[in-house]
Formats: structure tokens, sequence, C-alpha cells
């Protein structure tokens, strides 16, 4: 790897050209024309969510008629990994007052509350604990703290208009008022936040936000967060057991129609266990490895929806879900790094957003869905993208701007690990420009429930990216670390409170199971599909084809 | 529907644009496979034909699940990164070591202080660094995790946490050391202790959690949550947006909603 290839660094030349003339617009303050209400919504028919073939209705289950991508659909109209009726519910493996499914930021604070509170935890979780999209998380997590110019009444006016003002109320306003308190918790636990000399919380703006409430941990606040939570959690070894490379595959009900644990697959050994709970929250994150309409994702190997399908399974309803983020900048080049998030701020500090002419197309800084849909049109319609030598098409994020405006060395301060990577690429960001396209990022809807985390399954409780209705159709930055910690500890509270209290004892079943399938097959589904997925396929299909005798599950082996 | 478009590398449907990639030879676990040049290692494994459940987390540089080490057949040199990152090279002996057993301390960091002796308490072992090294060729993140243990035995928690900032606790580090220490554990350690005791508390996010306990904001929220959207759009349209890159000391127009 050698840098950029020739024919690219002759397009970039033109990058260069018109760079001067930009700066100094810049300079003088003189933006590209943001788009008036009007122009955006036209502009908005080339986002992917506006494209009518994208989404079809589902024709089981609860949500009967609500059409989303065919992706979710896919794995909502398939059958169970297991055949239910070989599970011998009699023969329990585990058992524990909540079980928590999968250890991402929502889970694991969901865990340290629930001890709190008393109950015996079990996280368990497909990969290692930690490997989840709360790792990945960048930018930085909202709360409204700063009094002298804010409070959580203008953080709900944000969240509702990024959220175009369809967000559940309710959660909305959980959301805010609990933020502060999220943010002295993370403290109190040693999370080292960017601060001033007088601990004041550095704090900055994010897209859609109208004061300056972003507070993070340099560029790695999710991981920050994250390995703060897990740490705290692995103190508590007595009380939280976490079992690693353990996917849920199903819901366990009783005979009260209550939820009380769950079948796992063990990702290695293969084999299938069940754990009793008396409470369960799932907290399995997102899915943009489903790669909606063939697009590249940010998110982390595990991001799947599985937690939607097997919930859904059990009767809980869907939301929000004929949405999906799409972050504008996601490297497209070189090939190693595709997906990977440029982060906004990239933009925020001044890199022009370029067709292949060298020309500005739309300003950096629209919303995310505009901005994702102007570099779409102009590589499709408008016919002005940059071809790749990896046969793909993408826009040049001027990066070199940044430190011409801000002063040398700026864009390698700011961004380390972004300037760390490239490196290796031998691309020096603070010289030449980033091709990026729109990658998939976050799932903005997800599995209906309360501001107390239930759903309506009696000891089932859900949190994080897995939910719906906090964000309404669009997600602000910051705006989801900060729920998953919100939501999290309440689910933590919630169902330790139902665990000790309110379960009830009762056969054990995968009825639910059953009846799924049967109405699959009066539907007229006739599929070998199974969810949940677990892992997207990436293995290499040349090598497939001869693998004469291994057998796939799915996607997994 | 149905059709799996692969995101991860080009297939021969996708097409290569202008023409193959080059293959190069890599020796995963010293077997032989040959894998197009421009491939991550995680990459290279899955074009090998392998299905990855360990080693593979975020498969963006920041999780550590995919500690690689590797050498070249001329060289005297271990060299060492995170598969997600680094790209093939031709002849690459390379394995992942995506887990290596290390202690980890058990602590309530409400009882202990931010000094020298929690640290010797609690990882006593950390005194037996020889300062060889040996940990800082062998971290994937370019961290100076000797340096960090030099100020870790001197109870220098703000050098430890500074210094191992970006630690993605792969365990590279651990692996190599002569001593048998786990210097990773001993970094979030000092983190969590430097966050918590040593970086001041910031005022405001108390003050604020006071004053929402206090009931300030509910009368305020419960009307924006009654408003219909005709309402909220107005409301929201007439924010005051605090400019960008605005000092503590800024203040909005309406207090009123503070
Ligand atoms: C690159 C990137 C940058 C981001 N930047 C920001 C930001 O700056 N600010 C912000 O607020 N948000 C950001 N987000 C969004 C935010 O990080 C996530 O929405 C949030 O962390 C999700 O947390 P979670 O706990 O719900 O899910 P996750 O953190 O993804 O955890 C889910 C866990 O469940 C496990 N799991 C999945 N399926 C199963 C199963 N079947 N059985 C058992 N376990 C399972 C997964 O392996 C994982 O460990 C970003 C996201 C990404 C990907
Ligand atoms: S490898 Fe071990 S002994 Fe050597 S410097 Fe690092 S911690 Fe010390
Ligand atoms: S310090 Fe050790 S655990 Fe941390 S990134 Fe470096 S090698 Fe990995
Ligand atoms: S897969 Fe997470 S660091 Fe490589």
């Amino acid at each position: 790897m050698a840098g950029y290839p020739p024919e690219l660094k002759r397009l970039i030349k033109k990058v260069e050209e018109t760079r001067p003339a930009r700066v100094e617009r810049k300079k003088r303050g003189e933006e590209f024309p943001m788009l008036s209400l009007r122009e955006r919504e036209e502009r908005l028919k080339f986002h992917p969510d506006y494209k009518g073939e994208s989404r079809r209705e589902i024709r089981v289950g609860p949500n009967k008629g609500y059409a989303i991508p065919h992706e979710i659909v896919d794995l909502l109209e398939a059958r169970s990994r297991v055949d239910p009726d070989q599970i011998d519910l009699s023969a329990i493996n585990h058992e524990t007052d909540v079980l928590i499914i999968g250890g991402g930021g929502a889970g694991t604070a969901a865990a340290l509350f629930a001890q709190e509170r008393g109950a015996k935890v079990i996280i368990a979780t497909k990969l290692r604990h930690g490997d989840a999209n709360t790792m990945m998380a960048e930018g930085g997590i909202q709360g409204a703290t700063k009094r002298s110019k804010d409070s959580p009444y203008f953080h709900y006016l944000d969240v509702m208009g990024g959220g175009h003002f369809k967000n559940t109320p309710e959660l909305a306003y959980t959301l805010v008022i609990e933020a502060p308190k999220v943010i002295a918790w993370l403290e109190s636990m040693g999370m080292m936040f960017d601060k001033s000399r007088d601990g004041t919380m550095l704090t900055l703006h994010g897209g859609g936000t109208c004061r300056q409430r972003m507070h993070y941990a340099a560029d790695i606040t999710g991981a920050e967060i994250m390995r703060t939570l897990r740490d705290e959690a692995r103190n508590r070894i007595e009380d939280i057991r976490v079992f690693e490379f353990s996917a849920a595959v199903e819901l366990i009900l009783n005979e009260h129609g209550h939820c009380a644990g769950a079948v796992f697959y063990n990702m290695e050994t293969e084999e299938y266990f069940s754990v009793k709970a008396k409470a369960v929250i799932v907290a399995t994150g997102g899915s943009g490895r489903l790669h909606y309409q063939g697009y590249m994702t940010t998110n982390h190997y595990g991001a799947t929806a599985d937690g939607l399908v097997i919930g859904y399974r059990a009767g809980v309803r869907l939301c929000f879900l004929h949405t999906y983020q799409y972050h504008p900048t996601g490297v497209v080049y070189p090939e190693q790094a595709e997906g990977l998030l440029i982060t906004e701020k990239f933009r925020g500090a001044g890199a022009n957003v370029l067709n292949v002419d060298g020309e500005q197309f739309v300003n950096e800084r629209e919303p995310r869905d505009v901005e994702s849909a102007s570099v779409i049109r102009e590589c499709t319609t408008v016919g002005k993208g940059v071809s790749t030598p990896t046969g793909k098409v993408g826009v040049w994020l001027d990066s070199p701007m940044i430190d011409v405006l801000r002063g040398e060395g700026t864009a390698q301060r700011e961004f380390p690990g972004k300037h760390i990577l490239f490196r290796r690429y031998e691309i020096d960001i603070s010289k030449e420009p980033i091709l990026v396209y729109p990658t998939l990022h976050y799932q903005n809807g997800g599995l209906e429930f309360t501001p107390k985390c239930e759903t309506v399954i009696p000891g089932l409780f859900i949190a994080g990216e897995v939910t719906g209705g906090i964000h309404g159709e669009n997600r602000l930055m910051g705006n989801s670390l900060l729920d998953v910690c919100v939501f999290g500890r309440i689910a933590g509270e919630s169902g330790a409170v139902y665990a000790k209290e309110r379960a009830k004892e009762g056969r054990l079943t995968l009825e639910h199971v059953k009846k799924y399938h049967r109405e699959l097959e009066e539907a007229g589904i006739v599929t070998d599909r199974v969810a949940p997925m677990l892992l997207p396929d990436y293995s290499n299909p040349e090598v497939r084809e001869r693998q004469l005798t291994a057998h796939y599950v799915g996607t997994i082996r | 529907m149905g059709k799996r478009t692969r995101k991860d590398f080009p297939t021969k449907e996708e097409g290569r644009g202008n023409g193959e990639i080059p293959k190069v030879p890599v020796f995963i676990m010293g077997k032989r496979y040959e894998v197009p040049a421009s491939l991550t290692i995680q990459k290279a494994f899955e074009y090998a034909g392998y299905q990855l459940i360990r080693g593979c987390g975020c498969r963006g540089g920041i999780c550590g699940a995919c500690g690689t080490v590797y050498r070249f057949p001329d060289s005297h040199k271990i060299e060492v990164g995170l598969a997600c990152q680094t790209v093939v090279r031709p002849n690459m002996y390379l394995t992942m070591i995506p887990f290596f057993p290390a202690n980890r301390a058990i602590y309530d960091l409400e009882e202990i202080r931010p000094d020298l002796e929690s640290m010797i308490k609690l990882y006593p072992d950390v005194m037996r660094c020889v300062q060889c090294n040996t940990c800082t060729k062998s971290c994937p993140m370019d961290i100076e995790v000797m340096d960090y243990m030099a100020a870790a035995m001197r109870g220098d928690l703000t050098k430890v946490a500074k210094l191992s900032f970006d630690c993605v606790m792969c365990g590279l580090c651990a692996s190599r050391c002569p001593t048998e220490i786990a210097q990773y554990h001993i970094a979030i350690l000092a983190r969590r202790l430097y966050g918590k005791y040593i970086l001041p508390k910031s005022e405001h996010t108390d003050a604020m959690v006071k004053r929402i306990e206090e009931g300030r904001y509910d009368s305020m929220l419960n009307n924006l949550m009654k408003a219909d959207e005709d309402k909220l759009k107005r409301l929201y349209n007439e924010r005051e947006i605090e400019p960008e890159g605005a000092g503590e000391d800024w203040k909005p127009k309406d207090s009123q909603y503070l």
C-alpha cells in the first residue's frame, strides 16, 4: 500500500486547485448556501430511506403490514435456528435473578444497577464483553449539565427536532432529565472526561444542538465509557457473571406468558444451553451488519438485529424501523478502512465536501440525512462522484483545509486516531483529502418500550439501540451513548425490582416460537431462512463452494 | 431479495475496477495462503476461508480483540499489529493472540486512594518490572507502555492515565512481559483513580443534578410534552443557538428556561 494510486493523485490536483479560493471564502464567512426546508425535502428523495423498493411489509407478527427494510423482514420472516422441540427446558443450565442479553453499554449499565439493587446477574453476550457499538463511539455524550446556559428544556427541544417531532414524549423526557445524573455517575466511576483546570467539562456542539452540551473523552468517548463500565462490572464478579461467546437465539416464556429466560448458542462449542431468570433484559444493540441496500457500515461485527428478531417472535412490537441513520462520511477508500466513520467534527472544523472536479455541491453542515442524500445524488444522478480503484464511488472530504484554516498540526492533534490509521495506508490526511460515502450507522427504531424499560411481556425489559421511540425518526449525535446509559440503568433497576417483587414461577415454554412458525406457514412463507443471524457472512464464497462437507445454518458454519 | 452483497472484500462479481489486485503469500499460523495484497490481516483470514469467531469485534481498531504477532523469514524482529488495521505483506508469518490470561485485582473504587500504596497493594507485581521495554515494542497502539509502568512504580497515576489513554486492552504487552505483569489492568486502575480523584470534579454537573432533583424543570417539561407539533416546531425554530466555540461565559438572552 503506498498511498493513493496515480489516478486518484491526479484527481486530488483538482481539489488542490480549488482549495485556496474555498479557504478564502471560508475565512470571509461565506458558506455554500444551506438548503431551504423545501429544497431539503426534494433532496431527501435521494436518501436510501426514501427508496420505496427498499422496503416491504411484514406478513406475520404484531406489526403485520408495517413496511421496513427487506433485510430485516427477511430475518423476521425466518424460522428459529433450532427446532424448539429439541430444546429440553426441564434441563436448565443456569439460573439467576436478572439475565442480561448483550454486553455492550446498555447491558453493562443495567448489570451494575441490577446488582446494586440486590440482584444476582448474568450477562450473556455474543462476542467478548465490550465488543459492541458502544466501544466504537467517538464523538461524545450529550447532557445539559451547565445551568448558566442550558437545561433539560433545551435538550428536549433538540431531541424532538432531531427526531422530526415524532419521538415518544415520555421517552425523550426521561432521556434529558436523567442526562446530568448519568454524566455525574460516569464521572464518579472515574471516567476521564475532557475538562478544564477547574473541573468544568469541555462541551461541544453536535449536529442539531442549540447549546454546546456534547461531553467527550478525546476521540474515544464510547471506548472510555465501555471500558469503565466493564471494569466496574468486573469488580462485582461475585454477583455479575459474564458468559462470553454466548448468543441468545430465543427468549423463553413461562405458562403465564412472562419472560423467564433465554436459549443460547455457544459460538465456540456450538452447543445450545438455557438460562432461567426472574427477569430478562435485552440489550443487543443495532443492525448495521445487515448491510441494508448493500451499504457499508460503521458498526461492530455482531450488529445483526438479533434482539429485534427474538423480541418480535415473543410478541413485542416494532417502531421507527422505517428510518435508518446513514452517516454521510464513511471511508470508501482504501478498502481496508471501508465503512469507518469520519466524525462530523471534521466538517465542523472546516473541511468541505467536494465532487470529482473539486467543487462544492452541498454545505458540509447540513443535517446527516440531507448531507447523505446530497452525496448520493452527486454520485448517481449528477454523475460527479470519484471512482475508486476498488470499483466504488465517493466524494472528497477536504481534510487538509483544517490545517490551513486552524494552523499546521491541527488535524493531527484533534484527530489522532484517524491520523494514525491513514498513515498506516501512507495517506497523510492533513495533506491529502479523504474519500468518503454514506455508511450505515445507527438503527433509529427498534422494539417498543416504556420509560421504565418494560415491554408488553411481563418480565422482559429492553434498553439501548435495540429500542425505538426515544429518538423518533432520527437520532442526534451524542444522544445514543446517553440513551444507553439512561435506559440501561433504568432497565437494571426495573429488572431487579421485578425479579424481587413480581416474578411468578411457572412452567417454561417455547410455545411462542412454535406459534410463530405456524403463523409463517399460514402466511404462505416457505423458507429455509433462519434467524437471528448472529454474525454476518464474510467467508470467501469460492472457498465455500469447495467446503463440500461443511454445513451452514444461515450464515454460521 | 435475499441475495446478500458482500461488503468486506471484493468478490469477482463486484469487479475490481482497474484490474485484479495482485496476490501475496501469507502464512497464517504457518500455513501458506495467497491473498489480495490490499487486505487487512483480518480480511485475509476470511479470504483464506476462516469464519472468525475469536479475534474479531469492532473491525475498527478500538476493541482490542484482534492482537496479532508476525515476523518475516529474513528478520530477527517480532512485529505486532491489530489484525483489523494491518495490511498484509508478502511472507508474513502471523498468528492472532485473541486472548491472553492475565489476573485482575478486585477493588472498590470508593474505598481506595489514588496513590502508590493502593497500586502496590492491588498489583504488587508492578514493582517487578525490569524496564526492559518489551511491552512498548509489543504495543499495536504505539503506547509507551514501559514509561507508564515506570510512572506506576513511582505512584504517578496522572502520568499512567495520560500515557495509557489509548490502550485497547489487547493484552499483547502482557503476553511478552518477562516478569509476567498485566500492564493494561494496572493502567485502567490508574485511569479510574485519576478520573475519580485527581481530575477536579465538575461542580456544574452536581449543581444541575440538584436542580433536577428539586423539580425545577418539571412543569416546563410537562408543558413541552403536552405541546402539539406546531407549537413544538415554533419553539424549536425560535431556539437561540449558542455560537460555535463560545466560551463558558456565554449567556442566552432568554433565561427563563434555565
Ligand atoms: C462508529 C460509531 C460511532 C458512534 N458514535 C457515537 C457518538 O459519538 N455518540 C453517541 O451518542 N453515539 C454514537 N454511536 C452510537 C452508539 O455507540 C450506539 O448506539 C450505542 O453504543 C449502542 O449501545 P448498546 O448497548 O445498545 O449496543 P452495543 O453497544 O452494540 O451492545 C450490544 C451487545 O449485544 C451483543 N449481542 C448482539 N446480539 C446478541 C445475541 N444474540 N446474544 C447475545 N449478545 C448479543 C453484541 O455483541 C454487543 O456486545 C456510534 C456508533 C458507532 C458504530
Ligand atoms: S515488558 Fe514487563 S518488565 Fe519489561 S518493561 Fe514492560 S512491564 Fe516492565
Ligand atoms: S498497552 Fe498493552 S493492552 Fe494496551 S494496547 Fe498496548 S499492548 Fe495492548
Ligand atoms: S477487531 Fe476490534 S481492534 Fe480489531
